[in-house]
This record gives structure tokens, sequence and C-alpha cells, in this order.
């Protein structure tokens, strides 16, 4: 009995490591540019389709299909960020919010179109299965645990790059106030294709890691945003190691929903999403250090 | 040569006109100042120049180039730098990550973090802590070695006394002078007539989005500066 909720909050954590990839690109693209890229989710689900047409046509291991397929999607995103959404800038939150609700559906069109409807799964090849025994009864999955161990590392990278590079002060000062910023010399429209391409190089991981994971259809997109999103608003906006906590808190909840019954997984983690917006809107981490 | 030369400059927000055919100049290495009442149209002149407001090309030049209407990013790389009315610190960046941006396109020249500091060694005692914490006298500090950090050709300072006790003041306009003695040529915006008419080499007073009066400080009686100042 109890290692078997042991077991299940442990999933949950680990589970919270795929969310917390999913969510830290949204949050990078909200602290810098004040944009919730509604198409983040089709965005990740594109990227997983890119590996699979990288894995079936040039035999590739899903792992190094990423290779290819993380620098594509981030020249993908600094293109979207300069051609499309540069073009929004200054008037107002709505036109984003429209522009990329518009991006998504014709994503998932798109791929309805290239890929059909049927579902498919990346392959790796046996670590989606492999376990470690942890203590005699718990059993650990190896992918699981890969899965967070890069999550933390991508949040570790991005923290450096924030922290410390030139680029990543310029980041958190256009965050801070945008105007002055260019009076800096700091050239905005260029600095938010770069945090696109950023955001769009993780939510291909994150993407892949899902598809090794689970199967997904060209459908799977505004389910990653929504867990992406609740994972956000749980850590706290803008806070990088909220993203990690709020995807475990999220993780939990649905693992332990769905322990004590099997349709209440997605529900519960809604319940807490809700929980933590009623009494703590703010999130858990909002005094954390800010993003960007 | 003029280091910048603005001509016949009109500025608007929206439909309302700020400036009316201002011209004023100022020679490599002059120090240079705009006086006035509110909305006499003063920042607005320094926010055309610096790139915010959008200007005909032939209205701004620098160093003979027409640069009116550029984007602001484009000028700090040709070496216009504004300290902004406000001062604007960024309140996630330290005191140094803050000196540190404004190096972010910078040119080579005279001014680095080691000189910054030696201007104002407040900044150094500080250095690690956020830039939003200083005083407001210490945060103009901040502000004017943010800009110094892009090593500047002209430099454009605006309001930089405002809300600011006097000894505080004096302090500014020291480091000024020894700015101006770097050979960095300086626009002053300010509303302490008696600081700037003892720095600047020559004034322009500002009237309803005109220029009302110019010339070097010691031609201008007090008589002649509050026609100007407030058109009686």
């Amino acid at each position: 009995m109890t290692v078997g909720w042991v077991d299940t909050v442990v999933q949950g954590l680990l589970l919270g490591g795929l969310y917390a990839l999913f969510a830290t690109g949204l949050s990078l693209i909200f602290g810098v540019m004040r944009i919730v890229n509604l198409a983040h989710g089709d965005l990740s689900i594109l990227a997983a389709f890119l590996a699979v047409v990288a894995v079936e046509s040039l035999g590739l291991h899903p792992f190094a299909a990423l290779l290819l397929v993380a620098p594509l999607m981030a020249g993908l995103g600094y293109g979207l960020q300069r051609l499309v959404l540069n073009r929004l800038l200054g008037r107002g939150i709505l036109p984003p919010i429209l522009v990329t609700f518009g991006l998504s559906i014709i994503i998932q069109n798109v791929l309805l179109e290239v890929f059909s409807a049927d579902s498919r799964r990346l392959n790796p090849g046996g670590i989606e299965t492999a376990s470690v025994a942890i203590g005699g009864q718990l059993a650990v999955g190896w992918f699981p645990l890969l899965t967070l161990a890069v999550a933390v590392l991508v949040l570790l990278g991005l923290q450096g790059l924030i922290g410390r590079l030139a680029v990543g002060r310029a980041l958190r000062a256009t965050s801070d106030d945008q105007e002055t910023a260019e009076l800096m010399g700091i050239d905005n429209r260029r600095l938010y294709g770069l945090a696109m391409a950023l955001s769009l190089g993780i939510v291909a991981v994150a993407g892949v890691f899902l598809g090794i994971r689970t199967t997904f259809t060209f459908a799977s997109g505004p389910d990653r945003l929504l867990f992406a999103f609740e994972a956000v608003i749980i850590g706290g906006l803008g806070s990088l190691w909220g993203t990690l906590v709020g995807g475990a808190v999220l993780g939990v909840a649905q693992t332990v929903g769905a322990k004590l019954s099997p349709g209440w997984g997605i529900l519960t983690g809604h319940l807490v999403f809700l929980a933590v917006l009623l009494f703590r809107p703010q999130g858990l981490f909002a005094k954390a250090r800010r993003i960007a | 040569m003029s280091l910048l030369e603005v001509r016949g400059l009109s500025a608007f927000y929206g439909t309302f006109q700020a400036l009316f055919d201002v011209s004023l100049e100022a020679a490599e290495g002059e120090t240079v100042a705009i006086i006035g009442a509110n909305g006499a149209g003063k920042s607005t002149c320094l926010r055309a120049i610096a790139g915010v407001l959008a200007v005909p090309a032939a209205a701004v030049r620098l160093a003979g180039e027409a640069v009116g209407g550029r984007p602001a990013h484009d000028l700090v790389a040709r070496g216009v730098v504004m300290v902004p009315e406000g001062r604007r610190i960024f309140p996630s960046l330290s005191v140094e990550e803050n000196l540190e941006v404004g190096a972010y396109r910078g040119r080579p020249g005279p001014w680095s973090l080691p000189r910054v500091y030696d201007l104002f060694p407040v900044l150094a005692e500080r250095r690690r802590q956020p830039g939003t914490n200083l005083s407001g006298g210490e945060q103009q500090m901040l502000a004017i070695g943010r800009g110094l950090m892009a090593n500047p050709r002209l430099l454009l300072l605006d309001e930089i006394s405002l809300g600011l006790a006097p000894v505080v003041v004096r302090g500014l306009y020291r480091a000024l002078r020894t700015i101006a003695g770097e050979g960095t040529t300086t626009l002053v915006v300010d509303q302490d007539v008696s600081q700037v008419m003892a720095l600047a080499r020559r004034v322009y007073c500002f009237r309803k989005g005109s220029v009302s009066l110019e010339g070097p400080p010691a031609e201008l009686t007090r008589d002649r500066l509050s026609a100007a100042y407030f058109g009686v």
C-alpha cells in the first residue's frame, strides 16, 4: 500500500520533468515579450512529427533526430518572430493571441493533411520500458529519469544564459523596460527572434520526449499547451525553477488522481491548478528570480 | 563641422505637434544645454535625436550624415546615447549588470567599468545590489554611467536633476565636467538653470515647441531669459 503511493508520487514527480520542458519555452516567451504563444503545444507536436520523418527517412535514432529537429525548430522560431509576430508589437495583447491561435489551427490542419489522423510514436529501442529497481519494491523508469535530468539541464543552461551572458542581460533588460533597452543599443526585434528560437528549440526537446513517452496525433498540441500553461501558473509566472516545481506539482496531482480512480488524473491536475489560482494566484514561486 | 546638426525639426505625438521647426547644433566636444518650462518640447527634442520618435532623416545630422528616424539601437552603435528622464534603471539587474547593458552595442573608447567606478565610487561599493535599491541620486549616477559605458560621441541627458537635493545635483554636475573633459559632446536638458548656465558653452531656451532664445550663457541676461522662458 505505502510503496504503491510512494511509487505514484515518484512517477508524478518524473512526469513533472516533461511538463517543465513544455512550460519553460512558454514561460520564457511570456517573460520577455508578454506574449502567450497559443501555438506552443502544436509547435511541440510539429517537432515530434519532424522527428518521425527524420527517423523514418534517415534511419536515425530519435535522440539523434533531435539534433536535427531542435535547430530546425529554433530557426523556424526566429523566422516566425521576425516575419510575423514582430509585426504585432505595440498593438496590445489581443493581436498576438489571435495570430498564435490561428497558427495553432493551421499547424494542426497541415499535420492532419500530411500525416493523417493516425497516432504515431517515436521508438528509441528499449529505453522507454527499461527501469531501475530502488529499494526492492520500487521501480523507476530510465526514460522518465532521463526526461527529468534533461529538464534540469535545460533549466540550468537557461539560467546560465540569462544570468551570465550579455544576451541574457539584454533579455532581462528588455523584459523590464523595452524602450530603455532600445536606448541602450538593444535591438528588441532581433532579441525577440532569438528568444523565440530558444523557446522553440526547447519545445522541440519536449515534443520528442513526449513522442517517446506516449503516442501522439495531429491534435495532441492543445493539451500540451494547457499542461504547460498550468505548470507555469502553478510555479509562478516568470520564475525559471518555478516551472519545474509547477510541472512536478501538476504531475503528482495527475498521478495521484489517476490512482484514486483511473479517469480522475487530468481532472485532479486541473483542480490543483484552479486551487492555486484561487488561493495563491501569483504562483508558488512568484518571488523567485524573474526569468527574464 | 558640427557633430550634431538639427535643422527644421518638427515632431508629432499622433496629431499633436510638439516641436515646430527647431534648429540647433553642437560642435565636437561642446556642452550644450536646453532649458525651458514644462511642456516646452525639450525632452521631445532629445527623444527625436535619440531615435525614439519618428522624424525625417534630414532633420537630424550626425557628423554630416542624415540619421533622423533611425532606430534608437542603431544610433547607439553610431555613438548617440540618451540617459532618459526618470533614470529608468532596470530593476531585475544589479548595479554592475545595468552598467554592462550600457556596453551592449557600445563603441571602443575611454569609458569602461573601472573608469565609471572611478567617476562614481558609490556604484562600485554597491555593484552587486539591485539597481533600484539605490537612492535617487545614486540611480542618476548609475543611469549616466550606463550611458557612458557605450562610449558615446554624443551624450543626451534628460532632466538629470529632477527630484534630487541640491547637494546631489552639484555632485552630478561635477561629474558632467569630468565627462566633458573627456571630449564627449553633451546635450543637457534640465530645469536647474543656474547649474546649466555654469556648465554649458551654449544654451537654447525652448518655449511652446520652438527655440525662443539661444546664445552663450554670458549673453543671456536675466530679463532676456525670463522673456524667452515665460513669454512675458
